[in-house]
This record gives C-alpha cells, structure tokens and sequence, in this order.
C-alpha cells in the first residue's frame, strides 16, 4: 500500500516537489505532461455558482478514469446564503490518486475560488506553493469590501507564496457563448462549465460523461444543454492554449482489487443497501419518513425505485414516519425511517414502543452538528449516547456504524439482519461526511449478498394450540414475528409490560424484572463479528479506536505513523451495540488506548464504563472530519509520551 | 371473486370461510374499565357486529393509542396492537397502506386524538387512507384520573382546573371536516343500534373513516350526554340524519333544520305547513363539505340542544393505499420488476482487471 507520507506537500509551484514523478506525454499534448500520485482539488465559490455541481462531474470524470477518490463537500444550510459573502460560500473537496486513498485529504494542492469570498474563506487551508485558479472578474472593488479585503489579494502581495492564475472565468464564458443567443445572465451561469472544463484539461479528466451528463439533464432545455457544452470545452481549450497553464499533470488509475466499480455517496449507498435487504429477505421495503438534512436524499433514492416494490410515505412529522414503519413492520414488512439527529428525539417513544413490541425496524441516523438545529449541513458523530439510552427505561437498541460512504451499503443490510433475526429495532448511525462523501466502490456480485431470514410464525407454538407472542427462540431470544392474517395467531400486543411468554399485560415485579433483563440479554446476545485489529508487527503499545466517519483519516494518520517507522496498531468499531465480545481483551492489550472522536467522547465514555480502560478522547466537533496530519501528530504524542515514561524509569 | 363484496372498502380483504358470532371476537382477557362505564356497550356492540363484515378475523386489526378507550384491542380477538399515545393513526397508516388485505381498525379518545395525536388524525383524513377511526368522545381524562380534555366544554372544573378551564374546546366533527375528511359521523354508545349502523357505513365506506362515539365515562364526568339519551329530553335535543331525508326531530317530528336564505347559516325552528317545503334534505354525499359544516356546528357545545347524530358526511375521493399500490404497479408496468443487480451497477462504472 502506498504510503500518505508524502501526500501533505503541495503539487508546488510548477516544479516536481515530493510529488511529480516526470510521466511520458502523451501524444497529442503540445506541452509538458508531469505525473503525479495524488492531487487534492478544492472547488469554491457562492452557493448560486454550482460548485456542488461541479465537484460531482469532476467526480465522475474521475471515477470513470479509475482513480480511487474520496470528495467532502461542505455548504451552508441556506439554500441561497447572501450574495458574495463568506457564510454564503459552497465548496466542493476532491482527493484522487493512483492508489488507494482514505480521506478527501488535509491541504488542497489546488483551490478553484470563484469569487473574493471563496478565496478568503479557503485561503487559511491552503499550503505554500499550492495553485489558485480565481475568477478575476468577480474581485470587484464592491465584492473585495463586502468580505473585508482592503487592498484586491490579487495585486498587493498577499498570495505570492502560491502560484496565482488569474482567469476572468466570466468574461471568457460570456465571449465563448457570444452566439449562442442567450441572455446574459444565462450565460454567465455556465461560467462553472468553464472552470470545469480548464480542470478537466489540467488532470486530463475523460470529457465524454460531462457532455452526456449535460444534455441529459437540460434535455428539455437543449440551447442551456450547448451552451454549458461550449463554456466546458472552451475552458478546456482555454488551458490547451494560454500560457498561463504551463503544464498539464497525469494521475494514473488506481490498482485497487480486480473488479467492476462504480463511485458512490454514503447516502446512495445506503438506499441501495436497504432496497437489497429488502430482496434478500423478501420483506417489502416501506419507509416512513419526514424530510430532513443531510437524510432527505435517501427519501428521494428511494422513491423512485418502487418498481422494486419499494413504498415511500412522507410523513407529516418524524413521529408518524417512524410509527408508520412500525404499523408497516407489524404488517411484515421491513419498516425503516430515515433522520437526522434532532428526529431521532421526537422518535424515541416510538422506538422505545418497538423495543416493547419486538418487531424488526430500522432507524437510520445521518448525524449532523447539535444540539438542537446545530449545523445541518456539517458532520458530527455526537448522537451515539442518543443512540444508546436515548429513550425511557431500559430500552436497549443494536447500534451498526459505517466506516465509510461505500460501506453504507453493507452496513444497511446487516443493520436489517440484527433487526430481522432479533425482532428488534436498529439503530444505523451515519454521518453527513458519509452520506455526501463519496468513493469508488466494488459493486458486489447479488448471490453473494447475505441473506436474512425472517421466518415468520405459521402455526400455534404451545402443546395446547395455543398462540403465545412472546415465547421465545431460546438460542436468540427472538419472539415470534406473526403477521396479521396467518390464522390462529391473532394476538395483541403492546406498549405495557407484557407477561413473559404469554404477552398478556403483566404489572408483576417479579415479571417486569425478568423481562426488562431478557430484552437486555437479547440485545446483548446479538452476534457481531469479532474486532479485527491492525497491528502488523506486533510491536504496538499503542492502539487507536475508531468509529464511524473516523475510519478514513484515522488510517491515513497510522499509515504516516508506520511509514515514519512507528508501532501503533488500530481498529474500528462497526457494531456499538453490543460490542464485539473481544473488545475488552483487546483494549487489555495495549498500554493505551487513544479514541478520536467527533463528539466531546461519546464511546470513550462507553468503554471506560464497560470496560475499566483508561481510553483517552480526542475530541474535535468543527462539523469537518478530522485531517490525517492533525491525527498522527495526537498519536505520535501518545507514542512518545510512553517512551518517555520508559525513560524515566 | 365470484360474489361481491358487501363492504366495498374491504373488496381486498379475504372472506371468511365460515359464518362467524359475537362470541369468536372475544379475547379471554379480563376486561378493566370501570364498572358502568360507556366502554363496555361499545365493545359488545362492535363485537356483535364484526361477522356481519364477512371477512376473515386473521385480516381484522384493532390500533389504538393511549387512554381508557385504547385498551379496547385486547378485548378484540383480531391483531390488535395497544400502542403509544397518540400515534395510533401514523401507525396504522403504514399498516393499511402495505397491507391492502387488512380491515385496520383505530380505537382512539378525544385527549388521544385530538390532544397529544391531534396532527395525526388530520392528516390521515386527508390523506384518506382506508381506516375506520372510531373516537370515543368522553369530553373528559379518564386514564390520567379527570382533567380536562380538549373536548371539555370551556369553564369545566377539574383537578387540572379548580378554577375552570379556560381553553375553548374542539369540535371533533368540524375539525375532521375541516381536514378534509370523506366520511364524517356521529353516535352514541348506549344506542346500540344506531351504533352499528354508523360502523357498517363506516364499513362500507373506502377511505378513512371518523365515527365520534360519545361515551359516558361515570366516574369523571358521569351524565354528559344524558340529555341526549334520557327519553324526554332526547326527543327534543337529539336529530337523527338519515340520507335522503328531510332533517326534522322534536315530539311528532315538529322541529327542522332549515337553511338561511341569505346567510346560508343553519337553524332549528317548528315545522309549519308554510314552510314544511324548506326542511333541509339530508344529502350526505353532497360533494361541497359546507352542509355537513354546518350540521357539526348546530347542537349547543353546554346543553347538546340539537345534536345530530348519523352520518353527516359520505364522499368518495381515491383512497391513498390504493394510490400508492397503483404507483407501484406502474413503475413496474414502465420499468420492469427491479433488477437488483442492475440497480447496484447504476450507469457508469469501470473495471480493474
Ligand atoms: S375512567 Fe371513565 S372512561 Fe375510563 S374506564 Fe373508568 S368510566 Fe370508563
């Protein structure tokens, strides 16, 4: 695996640095082709300017090449901010390498700055020596002073450690698309083509997918569609002939393991996930839910494939989203909800009912920043504890956690396995890192996809014919899952206290203890796959425990660790509840453990309470994931303190 | 199918293969509301009229929510589920709309439905899914031991209220005509017959379905409807609708409802050979909801002076579980049964050899 060390630099000023190892040209470039491993392109400008946009072609493009990547967009929650200011700035981050990569990268290498405000909001990220494509024609006197530029950052000095273009992007749309007939302002929207189409030049991305992209999504408007074409290939000629782009650089596909890919978002990744489940199990997939960043776009995947059977119900609150999946769910169906943190609250009584009830339901969290509104559109991993007791009384829940956006997928079904054989509901805890981010991903082979038996009850379950809901499948503690209109198995169910076996309502104490600990035990019981640990030449002392979002910087830190010669060994919880039954063994194992979270320390509290460990937090909660570098430092510190205490010894 | 289904909500609902009684749809369970209280009229009156529906008990589901009214479930030998408060048409609508085969069946109360669960009852009417919601209206709390309820009658005094209450109260009926509903009734839990009469519209009718049932409760707020059921006074505060028929009650059917010529504004008044032409007729399945408006607003919310009860309102509009199975059948029609490998391949990938 190739290592990320060396991955911090910048692309440099046009000169080879750490980076540019000197390719062949191809051929029919008239200049120099220099190549590199990896690049880190930052889209930005106002959240009219289509940067989004333009960060998911440049994406496909380069998927399509095969590079493996990983992107983070980062906008605000208004849908149209104010104007040129810094709160109204969208950005669009892509990492591609020739290699296997795990995070959208620390330091972009280039910085696309639309306006005055997308170069002040991103400058401070940027290294020396990194490349700045501006649109010159929006660094106005008027837009310099509305986000507090004294003096214009292109001419006074300021950006001379970096290599500047100055690009008037909207003058040469405007002089590209002369013909086209369009008005003005129309015109001037394509200007995000044009900056696409001068990057696809300079990482001799594939054009073929944007063109085709472009007239499919205005097929109703085909004079947009040749327009958007031409601003894209006259910035892709702009960079072929000024001199200002000196060279044009070649990132190589990635060797990743043999096999069909395709990229794909934590949230598309999920909805495909859940739509499998419902195949693999034969359960139809019903969702209930109520619209709400950055979970909406499951909703939306969703509803369009009900030619998979698939029923989609928006709710009027994300109490009946959750209540209709569970009526769903009573029904046979695989019950889900999809939310954000701040529904997950109003559904708590609902799962805490599910929790009673035993039936299978999934509740699939994308955390967003909190408390309250917090920052929708920004990543947090704070919900956990929320996930965890966030209900009344003892009301325990699985909790299943993707690692990455491709892993989504797989992580959706195992989510319906737990809740399916358990009979209970699960809670699925992805970020809003995940569910924008994205990555290539191997598209798995159908057969090869687990499958989840949901083994409905058919017949009485005691000597005497008798139905009894709640006896129990002595191996998993299920109950009998009995769908309304098998015969002879009406029974009612609900939210009280139930007797064991019978179900009947029950106040006994004697009753209500056992039950509240066989739920627990149940819960408990569930099987999860034993904690792989990466630690090679089991020389570590140190281990690193991640969750979540975590996964991708965590390992670019540790991959920098060992390349720098560092023992340090990790792993990285997918199942929060219950935990992997040799958890504890291993954090016996290491003389520390070091738990980076984003949140104030959610499962390094959770572990220390659970398993007496001296686990150490390390908290960031910026609604931005984690960067590798500012890992490895926190982990070389934890190395090195444990060296020194040797010392002193 | 060979023969016709006599309830057309339930066409897709599996019959039943052997005459049933009152007595298959009752549980072993102990019942536990009060002694006296209208609760118990009201389930032998829905457990004596469930085998007329014809369908088989395995495809009947009784959801409730949360009060004394709620734990009616157990007591039905069906599915039932005894859920939590207020939700129980957010749950039941994800029940009807995957499962066309089912009768659901929500039993729910005035602080149930209209208090704490109050969004959901109005959006399920106005989504029209097919479920029958039969409120049991006591206009009091009776689980939580006698507050006021948000069908109490203002200045009410209650433990919450020593002092009266100060909140306005809901008509349930108005409201539920408000949201849009296609099928609005009323009865009483001591008038058996009438009370099956009502359900086997409700029965009858496709979509959701609200039945106010008032319903004594004789131990926080005992009496509340017996003007409308003592013999005397009843003749003269109660009117029964009946479709097709001119609105009249009183002794000798002397009293009718008019209309207001220049207001449009209903009112009682004696029914004289003048103006016997201009009793309003009953029409039910007026589509224009302002009639059926205006007959919810005629009893007198102290005295129940004028309460009409029966079906005021009983309008066909597409049911939304049989819209949502059409949609999906018509992706399959245009697409093709999902192909799963497909999907997951999406349109643009690569391989790496
Ligand atoms: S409190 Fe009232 S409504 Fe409740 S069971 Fe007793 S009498 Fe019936």
């Amino acid at each position: 695996m190739t290592s990320e060390v060396d991955q911090v630099e910048a692309v440099g000023d046009g000169s080879d640095g750490p980076l540019g190892r000197q390719g062949p040209s191809a051929p029919r470039r008239a200049k120099p082709i220099r190549r590199l491993d990896r690049v880190i392109i930052r889209f930005a400008g106002d959240s009219g300017d289509g940067m989004q946009l333009t960060g998911d072609r440049f994406t496909s493009e380069t998927a399509s090449f095969g590079n493996d990547l990983s992107t983070l967009p980062n906008f605000p929650a208004e849908i149209r901010a104010p104007a040129g200011t810094l709160p109204g700035v969208s950005s669009f981050q892509l990492h591609f390498a020739d290699h296997d990569i795990l995070t959208p990268g620390d330091a972009p290498n280039v910085l696309v700055a639309m306006n005055p405000a997308a170069l002040k909001a991103n400058i401070a990220d940027l290294p020396r020596g990194a490349e700045i494509i501006v649109n010159t024609d929006e660094f106005t006197k008027r837009a310099l002073s509305k986000v507090g530029y004294a003096l214009d950052p292109l001419s006074d000095g300021s950006l001379e450690a970096y290599h500047l273009h100055k690009v008037p992007l909207t003058t040469l749309t405007l002089e590209a698309l002369k013909e086209s007939g369009l008005a003005r302002k129309d015109a001037e929207r394509a200007k995000n083509m044009f900056a696409l189409g001068l990057l696809s030049w300079m990482y001799h991305r594939p054009t073929h997918g944007t063109e085709g992209f472009l007239r499919q999504k205005f097929a109703k408007r085909p004079e947009i569609a040749e327009a958007n074409i031409s601003a894209f290939r006259a910035g892709w000629n702009f960079g072929e002939t000024t001199e200002d782009f000196a060279v044009s650089y070649e990132i190589p596909p990635a060797r990743l393991p043999a096999g069909r890919y395709r990229n794909i978002s934590g949230n598309l990744a999920l909805s495909y996930g859940l739509i499998a489940a419902s195949r693999r199990s034969g359960l139809p997939l019903f969702l209930g839910s109520y619209p709400i960043t950055p979970a909406s776009d499951i909703l939306h995947e969703l509803s369009k494939h009900k030619n998979f059977g698939v029923r989609t119900f928006q709710a009027e609150d994300e109490i009946a989203g959750v209540g209709a999946a569970l009526g769903a769910a009573f029904g046979g169906a695989l019950g889900v909800t999809t939310t954000s943190g701040p529904g997950v609250a109003l559904k708590s009584e609902t799962i805490g009912l599910a929790v009673s009830l035993e039936l299978p339901l999934l509740v699939v969290d994308i955390q967003r920043g909190g408390p309250s509104t917090g920052l929708p559109t920004k990543t947090e991993q704070a919900d956990l504890l929320q996930a965890m007791f966030g209900r009344n009384g003892e009301a325990p829940v699985p909790i299943v956690a993707p690692a990455t956006p491709a892993e989504c997928f797989a992580a959706a079904l195992e989510a319906a396995r737990i809740a399916v054989t358990y009979r209970t509901p699960v809670l699925l805890l992805s970020d809003g890192y995940l569910a924008n981010g994205s990555e290539p991903w191997l598209i798995p082979e159908v057969d090869e996809l687990p499958e989840i038996k949901p083994g409905f009850a058919t017949g009485p379950n005691t000597p005497d014919g008798s139905f009894w809901p709640y006896l129990r499948d002595p191996q998993t503690l299920a109950r009998p899952w009995a769908v309304p209109g098998t015969p002879g198995l009406e029974h009612r169910i609900g939210g009280i206290e139930k007797q064991d076996g019978t179900g009947n309502i029950s106040y006994d104490p004697a009753n209500h203890d056992l039950m509240v600990r066989t739920r627990q035990a149940k819960v408990d019981g569930v099987a999860v796959p034993p904690l792989e640990v990466d630690d090679p030449d089991k020389l570590a002392r140190v281990l690193v425990l991640g969750w979540g979002s975590t996964y991708g910087p965590i390992t670019a830190a540790v991959r920098r660790l060992r390349a720098d010669g560092a023992h340090i060994a990790q792993a990285h919880l997918r199942h929060l509840n219950p935990f992997p039954a040799n958890l504890g063994a291993v954090l016996g194992s290491y003389e520390r453990v070091i738990v980076p979270e984003m949140n104030l320390g959610q499962l390094a509290l959770l572990l220390r309470a659970k398993y007496l460990v001296d686990a150490q937090s390390y908290n960031q909660v910026r609604g931005l994931p984690f960067k590798a570098q500012q890992l490895a430092d926190v982990l070389w510190a934890a190395i090195g303190t444990l060296e020194g205490n040797d010392g002193d010894e | 199918m060979s023969d016709q289904h006599a309830f057309p909500s339930l066409s897709l609902v599996p019959k039943a293969q052997a005459a049933q009684s009152a007595k298959d749809f009752k549980t072993d369970q102990e019942v536990r509301w009060c002694p006296g209280c209208g609760d118990y009229a009201i389930l032998a009156a829905v457990q004596a009229f469930m085998p007329e529906l014809g369908i088989r008990r395995e495809n009947t589901v009784f959801v409730s929510g949360i009060g004394c009214s709620s734990r009616f479930p157990y007591y039905m030998n069906t599915y039932g589920m005894h859920s939590i408060h207020g939700r129980a048409p957010a749950i039941a609508t994800g029940l009807a709309a995957s499962r066309a085969d089912l009768s659901v069946w929500v039993v729910t109360g005035d602080g149930d439905a209209l208090s704490i669960g109050g969004n959901h009852l109005i959006h399920a009417l106005r989504r029209n899914v097919n479920l029958k919601i039969l409120l049991f209206n006591n206009r009091i709390y009776g689980l939580t031991k006698g507050q006021y309820s948000p069908t109490s009658e203002l200045g009410k005094i209650t433990k919450s209220t020593p002092m009266g209450s100060l909140d306005a109260p809901f008509n349930p009926l108005s409201l539920a005509i408000g949201a849009e509903a296609t099928f609005v009734a009323r009865t009483i839990d001591s008038d058996r017959k009438h009370l099956q009469s009502v359900l086997r519209a409700a029965a009858e009718h496709r979509g959701t379905a609200l039945v106010e049932i008032y319903q004594n409760c004789n131990i926080f707020n005992d009496g509340a409807f017996e003007v409308l059921k003592d013999a005397t006074t009843a003749q003269r505060a109660l009117i029964r609708l009946e479709h097709g028929r001119p609105i009249r009650f009183g002794p000798d059917l002397g009293e009718g409802v008019f209309r207001d010529a220049l207001t449009g504004e209903l009112h009682t008044a004696p029914v004289t050979p003048d103006n016997e032409d201009r009793v309003l007729v009953h029409d039910a399945h007026a589509p224009n909801p302002v009639t059926a408006f205006g007959l919810s607003r005629l009893a007198d919310n102290d005295t129940l002076h004028h309460t009409p009860i029966g079906v005021l309102r009983s309008v066909e509009r597409p049911v939304y579980d049989t819209l949502m199975a059409e949609q999906l059948a018509t992706a399959v029609e245009q697409r093709g049964e999902g192909d799963l490998a497909t999907l997951l391949a999406g349109a643009d990938t690569w391989t790496v050899e």
